[in-house]
């Protein structure tokens, strides 16, 4: 199981961050992971694997200011 | 590096800005303390906050900043003002063509001749947010692009920890200003906005919603240098 933004999520890996990410169809480059407390750089998205009970905050930017 | 800072830089403006007001530090200082508590003003006074971004956001920000009685404004942009910002953005004709950061402080001057105002005219990258930002209290993300918000976003959470960021996302459209609202994401990220209407789809930004989200970034500022860190 997996918390994304204060939700349980079923998790059956192993699956990547970016994987993640494109499965609930985020735009990697837009978005800022945090991972149980600690930023994800976006170079390491791909590199980093979920585990089981991982808590993630995934924020998606939109344009305009 | 182009940095510039209207403490020293403008002194001559700045008093004849004050003498034009005829008034004086102290009862400028005064008349914000009556109005924001005493010992609240004093931290606001000694307080540093990076704005990076001075387009429709920042430049907001910025005038409510200044208007607090923020001590010291850390102003980034590398853009020049353009005849196209004028429907949003804090600066007016006559500056059109002028570098941002200077046509903002410029402004601020005005308003607040007590401030100081850095001003760097340069774009922000991941290896430069510490130089430009490491000595601010709070930094606001003011930026247009989604890209780029994401980029300040993470390196500044990465490399400033414990400096809270007041990022924006999702202020395009005509929609009920009632849509705009400011969400504590993570321990030091504050974001503000609706999280959804992206000027690439819905195409218009118009003042009213940008200001509005500007001044729950603004407020959010103001309520984390008096320590207030709950929304």
């Amino acid at each position: 199981m997996l918390i994304v933004n204060g939700k349980e999520m079923q998790y059956s890996g192993p699956c990547t961050v970016l994987e993640l990410l494109g499965r609930l169809g985020y735009r990697p480059d837009r978005t800022a992971v945090e991972k149980n407390g600690e930023i994800i750089p976006r170079a390491e998205l791909a590199g980093t694997e979920l585990a089981d009970n991982d808590k993630l905050e995934i924020v998606s930017f939109v344009g305009g200011g | 590096m182009d940095k510039e800072s209207f403490a020293g830089g403008a002194e001559m403006d700045r008093k004849s800005f004050a003498e034009d007001a005829e008034m004086d530090r102290d009862s400028f200082m005064q008349a914000l303390a009556r109005r924001h508590g005493k010992e609240n003003q004093v931290i606001l006074s000694r307080s540093t906050v990076g704005i990076a971004g001075l387009g429709g956001l920042g430049s907001h920000v910025a005038f409510s900043l200044a208007r607090l009685g923020v001590g010291r404004l850390v102003l980034v942009d590398f853009d020049r003002v353009d005849v196209t910002n004028l429907h949003r953005q804090q600066y007016a004709a006559h500056q059109v063509g002028m570098e941002k950061p200077r046509a903002l402080a410029m402004e601020l001057e005005r308003i607040n001749p007590y401030g100081t105002y850095d001003t760097y005219f340069e774009r922000v990258t991941p290896e430069n947010i510490c130089r430009l930002f490491g000595d601010c209290q709070v930094i606001c993300e003011a930026f247009d692009h989604a890209k780029e918000k994401a980029m300040l976003t993470e390196n500044v959470l990465m490399r400033l920890k414990g400096t809270p960021l007041v990022a924006a996302s999702g202020m395009a459209g005509m929609e009920s200003g009632n849509s705009i609202r400011t969400t504590k994401v993570m321990p030091d990220f504050y974001l503000c906005g609706d999280r959804a209407s992206d000027v690439d789809n819905v195409g218009s930004l118009i003042e009213p919603r940008v200001a509005l989200c500007a001044a729950h970034q603004a407020l959010t500022v103001f309520r984390l240098l008096l320590g207030i860190q709950e929304i």
